[in-house]
């Protein structure tokens, strides 16, 4: 018995608790004796003050280095997508909505449904079935070029690209769907009221109509769609990340599940934790910009 | 009037109320015929003249009746039934082809609809009932109550589901369909709880919720009997959609094998097309094996869509109203989705 990171992993019975106790502590930096509420507070001091979110079973490193790496990438695409797939969904909305009852609203109402339909891990595979093994147009699996050198080089940003177009494609899908139906009805309700009318008496620019408006006045009951939809994401991650060997957080989460690598799924877990909550943090925010309505106004309470 | 006695008065009275009953009360018959007429055939005729609504009631209704009497007739898919990796189209026995111990493809999927179905209906109903009563308390009684049941839904908002499921399942793995839902309707409720909210915010300022509190009931008396019935039909189109979550999910951690492998399941055959037929990167052997569920869950989370919207244009009065007026407005729906 030698002791060190790496025997934990190959595990096993017949273990002496002493030793076990020890390597808990080592890789947690909890005592395994005290009672449940001291370990937790040991725990989240440690993880508070001194970043220290224990150490990986199987990677033998710092739980902290290991996500922290890992982070920009899952917020690279996951963000990415769901942009994408929100700024779509709107602008989809808003033109079926301006040609209400043709022949693309009825067309896209049918695509939509359809679009609506599918899983994004469905439409992941579907994706690296055919963009990256049938027609080659995209690796599949990884971040970047395996020989580009991580920095601001040309060579290793396409390779991000390259890499991150399968997986925010799939993360569109997440953000997808429903909402320029949504929009769509939104927009419409929008058209028909007076202060319309009386914009366009004042001869206002049908740009500034369309865009301050209408389209503002459409897309805020989305906007709570999209907070869900932030924190959803994320969590979707796991599975699409593990689709198209993404190493990002929902990689990792992943594989410490597999490997009960159970330090770096407490720390991944609380990255993921802390990134949907600053996210909704920001998102909640920025609301008041956009609806200066949105102030809390206090209820009589019943 | 004034110098007569309180006899007298009720004399009046009674005379009133003869006259509003002079007009015929319904017999039991005619009743029956107006419930029929209101529950089964105008919703009957709204789904009729709406394709959508008729292809997800009708899609629902034919995964039920496989999930209950098509598989009777079909056998359990064995392992070496027939040969394996047969594609699909090549015989009647394995229309659909079969799988690397060749089961037919078509009976696993059959074999798999009922624990689909139990998975997405429970999932829903448990979704549902913490959300509804979530949502209305906090809608209803506002102040402090509101806070507190808004800050547990944020809070679980904030709570990654998809990571906080799987270290769960991975924990107590389920093995009973029943359960699945259950655990899959910890994500699915605060979004549920909080739209409802909005909806109970704008009726509890409703006249008649007022008569009821100033005639002293008590809140949950209020909430059952006149909030409720308000919120039933939002209610039950958002279960569509809760279930299709429910689905959507669950089928994605059975095909990423963090749910038990054992049974028949569509998430279980596609990870075992994905992994052990390399579906993905040679789709000319197992392909079908990988996209035939796909497609069957596909159909069903189609069909959910939409049921919900044709449970919307069943429910919503203001639609059902126009739509005795004049079917060819129905294109608005989308305004209360």
């Amino acid at each position: 018995m030698t002791g060190g990171g790496g025997d934990f992993a190959s595990g096993g019975g017949g273990r002496d608790p002493e030793e076990v106790n020890r390597l808990i502590e080592l890789h947690t930096g909890i005592t395994p004796d005290v009672p449940l509420h001291i370990a937790y507070y040991q725990y989240m001091r440690d993880l508070l003050l001194y970043q220290d979110f224990g150490i990986s079973i199987y990677y033998g490193e710092p739980v902290f280095d290991i996500l922290f790496r890992a982070m920009p990438w899952s917020i690279f695409v996951s963000v990415y997508g769901l942009l994408l797939g929100f700024a779509v969904t709107i602008i989809l909305g808003a033109v079926m909505a301006f040609k209400e009852g043709g022949r693309f609203d009825k067309v896209m109402t049918v695509v939509i449904i359809v679009l609506d339909s599918i899983p994004y891990y469905v439409a992941a595979i579907v994706m690296l079935a055919t963009l990256a093994f049938g027609l080659g147009w995209f690796p599949h699996g990884g971040r970047a070029y395996s020989d580009s050198v991580p920095g601001f080089n040309a060579y290793f940003m396409q390779g991000v690209l390259h890499h991150g177009t399968l997986p925010i494609l799939s993360g569109m899908v997440v953000g997808f769907g429903s909402g320029a139906l949504a929009m769509r009805a939104n927009s419409i309700r929008v058209m028909g009221s007076d202060y319309l009318r009386v914009a366009e008496l004042r001869g206002l620019k049908d740009s500034r109509i369309s865009i301050r408006y209408i389209g503002r006045n459409a897309v805020l009951p989305l906007y709570t769609g999209f907070m869900i939809g932030l924190s959803s994401i994320f969590s979707s991650g796991v599975i699409m990340e593990r689709i198209f060997t993404y190493p990002g957080i929902g990689w990792y989460t992943f594989d410490a599940l597999m490997r009960q690598d159970y330090p770096l799924l407490m720390g991944a877990f609380i990255f993921f934790t802390v990134i949907t909550v600053a996210c909704i943090l920001i998102a909640d925010l920025t609301y008041g910009f956009i609806d200066p309505r949105a102030s809390v106004e206090n209820k009589e309470s019943y | 009037m004034a110098t007569s006695d309180p006899n007298d008065n009720q004399a009046d009275d009674i005379d009133v109320f003869n006259i509003v009953a002079d007009s015929d009360p319904l017999t039991r018959k005619e009743r029956l015929f107006r419930w029929i007429d209101l529950n089964i055939f105008t919703p009957y005729r709204i789904i009729r003249s709406d394709w959508r609504a008729s292809f997800g009631i009708a899609m629902i209704i034919f995964l039920v009746f496989v999930g209950t009497v098509v598989i009777r007739f079909i056998p359990y898919p064995r392992v070496g039934d027939y040969p394996r990796y047969a594609p699909p189209f090549q015989s009647l026995a394995y229309p659909l082809g079969t799988d690397n111990g060749g089961r037919g493809i078509l009976a696993q999927l059959v074999h798999a609809t009922p624990d689909m179905l139990i998975i997405a209906f429970s999932g829903a109903v448990v979704a549902m009932s913490i959300g509804v009563v979530i949502g209305t308390v906090a809608g209803y009684k506002g102040g402090y109550w509101d806070e507190v049941l808004m800050g547990i839904s944020d809070v679980v908002i904030c709570i990654p589901g998809l990571p906080l499921i799987i270290v769960i399942v991975a924990i107590y793995p389920p093995t009973s369909p029943w359960l699945v839902g259950f655990i899959l309707a910890i994500d699915n409720w605060p979004g549920l709880a909080r739209a409802l909210r909005s909806q109970v915010l704008t009726i509890r300022e409703e006249s008649y919720i007022e008569a009821g509190r100033a005639m002293g009931r008590n809140s949950g008396e209020i909430l059952w009997d006149d909030v409720m019935p308000q919120l039933m039909p939002y209610i039950t189109i958002r279960s569509a959609g809760a279930a299709r979550g429910v689905i959507f999910q669950s089928v994605g951690l059975y095909f990423i094998g963090v749910l038990p492998q054992g049974g028949l399941n569509w998430g279980v055959m596609m990870n075992d097309a994905y992994n052990i037929g390399s579906a993905v990167s040679n789709p000319g052997l197992s392909g079908h094996w990988l996209y035939a569920p796909m497609f069957v869950l596909l159909l069903m989370s189609m069909g959910l869509i939409l049921l919900s919207q044709g449970l919307d244009r069943i429910f919503n009065p203001r639609l059902r109203a126009r739509h005795e007026k004049k079917a060819s407005e129905k294109d608005e729906i989308e305004a209360d989705l």
